[in-house]
């Protein structure tokens, strides 16, 4: 029973119209649908304002950091190569991940609090998602206009006037999009040596790569495909459910004061004509960038940004009628009809001291951490083609390789002591000599007098201070091999 | 390069890849000919457990045109890479032509440091500090798993740090040495010498050689049998380093001290291999490293 309507060659995309299946409301639905373009209206509100905040603030971090010059090199720079990662002062060596660990374990921590707390504030205000739609969505809206006029636009016959005006966003979004991609790279290779490349038209085929993958990458989810990371891409979304409790802050429609809802005249009451708050001005869903109605309730789309609020705020505003149609409050708040300050108490449930106590100990264990931590790091390989040798005088003598690792930016002199067995010396050179933020493989040869050990393995320990600073100290175990 | 002593499997193999990648092109054709019935609540209408119901959410198109694009990579990657059986790729690609370019581009970002070290002699090299550092690397990854770290060595590696050269201890000798090779040979001549007895006589005979405590009346006994030694070692023992014959005279002994160490060198021969870097290394590099290990013998010329 084919339509004839359907082209069976291609795969179709669109609905299928009813053809009197079992039920009389069933229709026939291809498994794909196209993407229905959403136009979000313009907003302006306390949220709003927030939300702008955070762009400010993560982006002139982003942009800025690499500019940020430190003992004459960049300040913030992962050199892949060498394999060396400077943040400010610190050296990190790849031994140093741990504390890439601890950051992401905060990172993690403090994701589950706030989500707890007010729900999912990251999407909202600082997602690179959210935060590059928006600064996207700014710049459409000054060359194409406000909401009606991209939508008049977009349906628009094909003119110069709209093909300018396409070619400018798109020119103005590629742009943008590069100087993204090009900062990206600017954290791996030195920023500034990347401008002289760049303009020599001299980049390396690596850099060239990333700056366009990641300018692409821009490009694309923040000109086109905007709410469908949110909606299909991000996991986040599909597990915020886990992370949400009853006494979650979440953008709610206050259902029982806004229903029935429908239209009125301003002067004429409310409760008279049986109607609640809503009038049905369908602002909220225009100003939505994931397109939902967030009177349906919360909804998995809903990204926490608030544009509903700050809207229907003003539409009350304009009819006379109190805030708070669509607010934050909680699930048990509306249950139980709770007040803001009685919500905000329960903001302080066992939960979410859990897990500040958790984030707070964390925090201050990396940053002791990483206060204390030595720029010197040590490792002890002994010989294994040499496993003991008797040289003069009976003595026998065991031969180590030491990795010494230089994490400060200066040449530095360091000296080696061992202890452990009675008599043990070092009998080469103990004095080594390693330049700024390299590694340094010393050949040490260590000795004990005959008789001093029975045969067999025994522990002894390396002691490796700086000559200049004689509070690095490091201290690592070996074994010294006696033979039968 | 097939392994198979048949085609059939590469074929086969390749036959299979295609037709998978094939196949996913037309699980996407079934499934997006596809359609569920669906009733105004967006549910497929079935019913389970009294209240669970089964939504009918389309998928982006997008998704699908992502989807064509994966499969139409995998036709061009299989084009021009080894992905369908034995046939290599149109770009010619081979883990061994990638290993060969880097080591090749590695050698030419290195070839710059090494050019005035190519300039220096040897005796040179040995006083200059950054040469002795690159030496020191260079050491530490070729030649320390032998001669062990700190370069004086273990039974059976030699010593390079006491002056004592089995083949030669000039820079050009030792150059030789490390590209090359040397491999020492012993021939097993305990039936030359005689039997057992005399085997031991000539053991202590050569312990007098370097004043090491002997049985006297044995070595007399056994200084008859050197002639046999005297081709290689030397009529007064001092060694051949033509031959890489060592010195009999000397408190060196490389593989181990001692009368029955002597014996067993004599009954069963010594074949000791160095073997040759110039597999690994190129010419500069060897050019310093022959400087460094010379210098741990010598006093480095200014």
């Amino acid at each position: 029973m084919p339509d004839s309507n359907v082209n069976k060659s291609v795969i179709p995309i669109t609905a299928v119209p009813a053809r009197g299946g079992k039920d009389d409301d069933e229709v026939m639905v291809s498994l794909y649908a196209a993407r229905q373009k959403i136009y979000p209206r313009s907003v302006s509100g306390l949220f709003s304002n927030w939300r702008w905040i955070t762009v400010w603030i993560t982006q002139i971090v982003f942009y800025g950091l690499p500019w940020l010059e430190w003992n004459a090199r960049q300040a913030v720079l992962f050199d892949l190569e060498a394999r060396r990662f400077y943040i400010f002062n610190l050296v990190l060596y790849p031994q140093d991940f741990i504390y890439l660990t601890g950051l992401l374990v905060i990172s993690a921590l403090a994701l589950f609090l706030f989500t707890a707390v007010a729900g999912r504030l990251w999407c909202g205000y600082a997602c690179p998602q959210t935060v590059y739609t928006e600064i996207f969505l700014w710049i459409e809206k000054k060359v194409e206009g406000d909401r009606s006029a991209r939508m008049r636009l977009d349906q628009a016959a094909f003119s110069a006037q709209k093909l300018g005006k396409k070619w400018l966003k798109h020119g103005l979004w590629i742009a943008f999009s590069l100087w993204t991609g090009f900062t990206f790279v600017g954290y791996f290779t030195p920023i500034r040596e990347l401008t002289a490349l760049s303009l020599a038209a001299s980049l390396g085929p690596w850099q060239t790569f990333w700056v366009f993958f990641y300018g692409f990458a821009t490009y694309g989810n923040a000109g086109f495909m905007r709410e469908q990371v949110c909606k299909y891409m991000c996991p986040y979304a599909r597990f915020q459910s886990a992370m949400f409790d009853k006494d979650t802050m979440i953008v709610t429609y206050d259902e029982k004061r806004g229903e029935p809802r429908g239209p009125r005249s301003k002067k004429a009451d409310p409760l008279a004509l049986g109607l609640g708050s809503c009038i049905d001005c369908t602002l909220c869903v225009q100003v939505c960038p994931t397109g939902i109605d967030i009177r349906k309730g919360l909804q998995y789309e809903c990204i926490g940004c608030g544009a509903c609020i700050d809207v229907c705020d003003e539409v009350m505003d304009k009819v006379g009628y109190p805030r708070g149609l669509v607010k934050y409050s909680t699930q048990n708040g509306i249950a139980q009809g709770w007040n803001t300050a009685q919500m905000i108490k329960r903001a302080f449930r066992p939960r979410v001291l859990v897990y500040t106590g958790i984030l707070v100990a964390i925090t201050l264990a990396v940053m002791v951490s990483l206060f204390l931590r030595k720029p010197l790091k040590v490792d002890v390989l002994r010989d294994r083609g040499v496993l003991a040798r008797m040289v003069e005088q009976g003595r026998i003598e065991n031969v180590f390789r030491l990795q010494i690792m230089n994490a400060t930016e200066s040449t530095q002199r360091y000296v080696i002591t061992v202890t452990g067995l009675p008599g043990v010396t070092i009998a080469s050179d103990n004095e080594v000599e390693v330049l700024a933020t390299e590694v340094r493989s010393a050949a040490i040869r260590v000795q004990i007098p005959p008789d001093a050990a029975t045969p067999g393995s025994h522990p002894i320990q390396f002691a490796i201070r700086s000559v200049g600073d004689e509070s690095v100290e490091v201290s690592e175990k070996a074994a010294f091999l006696v033979p039968r | 390069m097939s392994d198979f002593t048949s085609e059939f499997w590469h074929y086969y193999v390749a036959g299979l890849t295609l037709v998978s990648i094939i196949a996913c092109l037309i699980l996407l054709w079934i499934s997006g000919t596809t359609k569920a019935a669906t009733h105004a609540d967006n549910t497929t209408g079935h019913v389970w457990d009294g209240d669970l119901a089964e939504m009918n959410n389309p998928l982006p198109r997008w998704w699908v045109y992502l989807f064509i694009i994966t499969v139409v990579f995998a036709l061009v990657y299989g084009v021009l890479y080894p992905t369908f059986g034995k046939f290599q790729g149109v770009l010619g690609w081979s883990s061994q032509g990638q290993h060969a370019a880097e080591v090749k581009k590695v050698q030419e970002a290195i070839a710059p440091i090494y050019a005035k070290f190519n300039e220096m002699k040897p005796e040179q090299l040995a006083g200059d500090t950054q040469a002795m550092a690159v030496g020191e690397r260079l050491f530490m990854n070729y030649c320390a798993q032998c001669h062990g770290s700190d370069a004086r060595g273990a039974r059976s590696f030699p010593n390079l740090t006491d002056g004592d050269w089995l083949w030669g201890g000039d820079p050009e000798a030792i150059k030789v040495s490390i590209a090359q090779g040397r491999n020492g040979v012993m021939p097993p001549l305990g039936a030359a010498v005689g039997g057992p007895e005399d085997v031991r006589n000539l053991a202590h005979y050569v312990l007098s050689l370097s004043g090491s405590p002997h049985d006297s009346v044995r070595a007399s006994q056994g200084r008859n049998n050197f002639g046999s030694c005297a081709a290689c070692h030397g009529m007064d023992a001092k060694g051949n380093s033509a031959l890489g014959a060592p010195n009999l005279t000397d408190g060196i002994w490389l593989h181990g001290w001692g009368e029955e160490a002597i014996i067993r060198a004599v009954n069963n021969g010594i074949n000791n291999q160095m073997p040759g870097q110039s597999v690994l290394l190129n010419e500069a590099q060897i050019h310093v490293l022959s400087g460094y290990v010379w210098g741990m013998s010598n006093k480095a010329a200014n």
